[in-house]
């Protein structure tokens, strides 16, 4: 160090310069920070998600959820050989389209209590107990898709049913007749055709190939109930 | 060399009264049909070592091929184990019933599923329920005061027969051939699966026909059942036999009827029961009116 501190004023002296001779001119100023954490890139990202989940408005999250089923209806109405709705499934979806279908189905037009339409109860119960019945027989077929996979792209493909419904309660303002009727009757049979493709478009690849056909009648089944319960719908 | 006879091809009748006779090692696996439990078929010509390796093959196999339990899901999943041909098969095997053609045998071949019976009679329960429902719409266009209604409850009662019918009469079908084993020693009587199968399929044909649900369907169905029924039988006394076929063309019979009177006849039965129920239940006098007048006609 000694040696160092007299080399910058003597251009003549021959005396070799030491190793690392800069490193004395370095001032550790006080502002430069020598602390500090050690992060992850990894751990540092799920951080942040924990918290922005946590800390994020009420608004952010309700929109999340809603987008994310507002895409797989996008993915149900034009229906491709995509996995969105099996990778990301949820059970929002189709709640929502069981009771909105459940509300407007109950009880259609009834003198006598007991010989109307089916009521709140029945609807939920058919489209519930029907899925889960679907999702079972597809699992003892052989087929390798989940449990809740499975419910969630059935309860995704009653929205075009639910459609029907909700134009058929528009043309039953109108006066009653056979034109009404063959109206009625025209758009519950595409929604339903429509509904039976959308859901076979993702279901039939998880079965073995030798059971497509035993593992797709039950859901065509199910989809044809809802229809005729659709169809079969008067208001008081 | 017995082993040699056991080696050469047998027919399949021989085989399948084999396999009635152990029905225990038909349901695990076909490839035990030809071989009895526990021997050793391939002895001609191997030596010592090789005997004994296949010896534990064979214990090992049949080891692993034990029925897992009845609350696992690999219990139920055997009961699936069907192709669409197969399904399709004993469809057309229910359709079209043959004397010498035993349904069991021939058909199922001792692997009864439970895919069949199951969604056959839900797709029967709503069949009947909306064919109801139609006959009630063609009515009401033929004779407007008819009211018309969408009748959810039918389904349910649907549901309910059907459902019932195709299980529980199984059961008693069932135990009652199972008491009766005693009598005759030759050929046991078929698995609980196998009959709830043989019910499940004979009744697949109301579904095409029932608007009809006439005579033909019934006969069809009602004879398959005998056809099915009657080898296990007919060792038995003859009053017996007789008594057993005659009771269960009769539950047939009585279901076909009972379905065509509730579910297809919309104006004498259900016009009577309910108007009493209107009268006191619903406030609107306008209603009340009407059902008196549907009593008349």
């Amino acid at each position: 160090m000694a040696e160092a501190a007299e080399s910058p004023g003597d251009p003549a002296t021959a005396s070799p310069k030491p190793l690392f001779a800069g490193l004395s001119d370095i001032s550790i100023s006080q502002d430069i920070p020598v602390e500090g954490e050690i992060t992850i890139p990894m751990r540092s990202r799920i951080r942040e998600f924990d918290s922005s989940t946590l800390n994020e408005s009420v608004h952010n999250t309700i929109m999340r959820d809603l987008k994310a089923v507002g895409k797989k209806f996008m993915h149900v109405l034009y229906p491709r050989k995509s996995n969105t709705l099996l990778r990301d499934w949820d059970l929002w979806g189709p709640l929502i389209l069981c009771v909105t279908l459940a509300l407007m189905l109950q009880q259609g037009s009834a003198d006598n209590e007991k010989d109307g339409g089916p009521q709140f109860a029945e609807v939920f119960v058919i489209i519930w107990f029907g899925a889960v019945t679907i999702t079972l027989n597809s699992k003892l077929l052989g087929g390798n898709i989940s449990f809740f996979q499975s419910l969630c792209v059935l309860g995704y493909c009653i929205l075009p049913l639910t459609v029907a419904m909700l134009v058929c309660r528009l043309v039953l303002l109108a006066d009653s007749g056979p034109i009404n009727f063959m109206v009625r009757l025209f758009v519950v049979i595409v929604m339903f055709a429509w509904s039976v493709i959308a859901s076979t478009a993702f279901l039939a690849d998880s079965q073995p190939p030798n059971r497509k056909a035993l593992a797709v009648y039950p859901v065509f089944l199910f989809y044809f109930v809802i229809s005729w319960m659709i169809l079969t719908f008067t208001p008081k | 060399m017995a082993a040699a006879d056991e080696l050469a091809f047998h027919e399949f009748e021989e085989a399948t009264n084999l396999l009635a006779e152990t029905p225990d090692a038909a349901t695990t696996s076909r490839t035990d049909q030809l071989t009895p439990q526990g021997h050793v078929a391939v002895a001609v010509g191997l030596g010592a070592e090789d005997e004994v390796e296949e010896n534990d093959k064979t214990s090992l196999l049949q080891e692993e091929k034990q029925q897992p339990g009845f609350w696992t899901f690999d219990y139920y999943q055997s009961f699936f184990d069907v192709d669409t041909s197969q399904v399709l098969d004993r469809i057309k095997g229910s359709l079209l019933p043959r004397p010498g053609h035993n349904f069991v045998r021939h058909h199922l071949r001792n692997r009864p599923d439970l895919y069949g019976p199951f969604w056959i009679c839900a797709t029967l329960a709503f069949v009947l329920a909306i064919t109801g429902n139609l006959t009630l719409v063609l009515a009401q266009r033929k004779d407007p005061s008819i009211h018309y209604s969408p009748q959810f409850h039918k389904v349910t009662v649907a549901g309910i027969t059907i459902y019932c019918y195709a299980w529980l009469v199984p059961l008693a079908l069932w135990g009652f051939l199972r008491w009766r084993k005693g009598v005759r020693e030759r050929m046991g009587p078929y698995t609980f699966l196998e009959t709830v199968c043989v019910y499940g399929y004979s009744l697949f044909v109301f579904i095409p026909t029932v608007w009809l649900f006439g005579a033909l369907a019934l006969a069809l169905s009602a004879s398959g059942l005998v056809f099915t029924l009657w080898p296990v039988v007919r060792e038995d006394t003859r009053l017996v036999a007789a008594v057993l076929l005659s009771a269960v063309v009769l539950l047939h019979a009585l279901l076909a009827v009972g379905c065509k009177f509730y579910f297809f006849q919309p104006l004498p039965l259900e016009h009577i029961a309910p108007p009493p129920q209107a009268i006191s239940l619903s406030p609107n006098t306008l209603l009340a009116s009407t059902s008196p007048r549907t009593m008349v006609t």
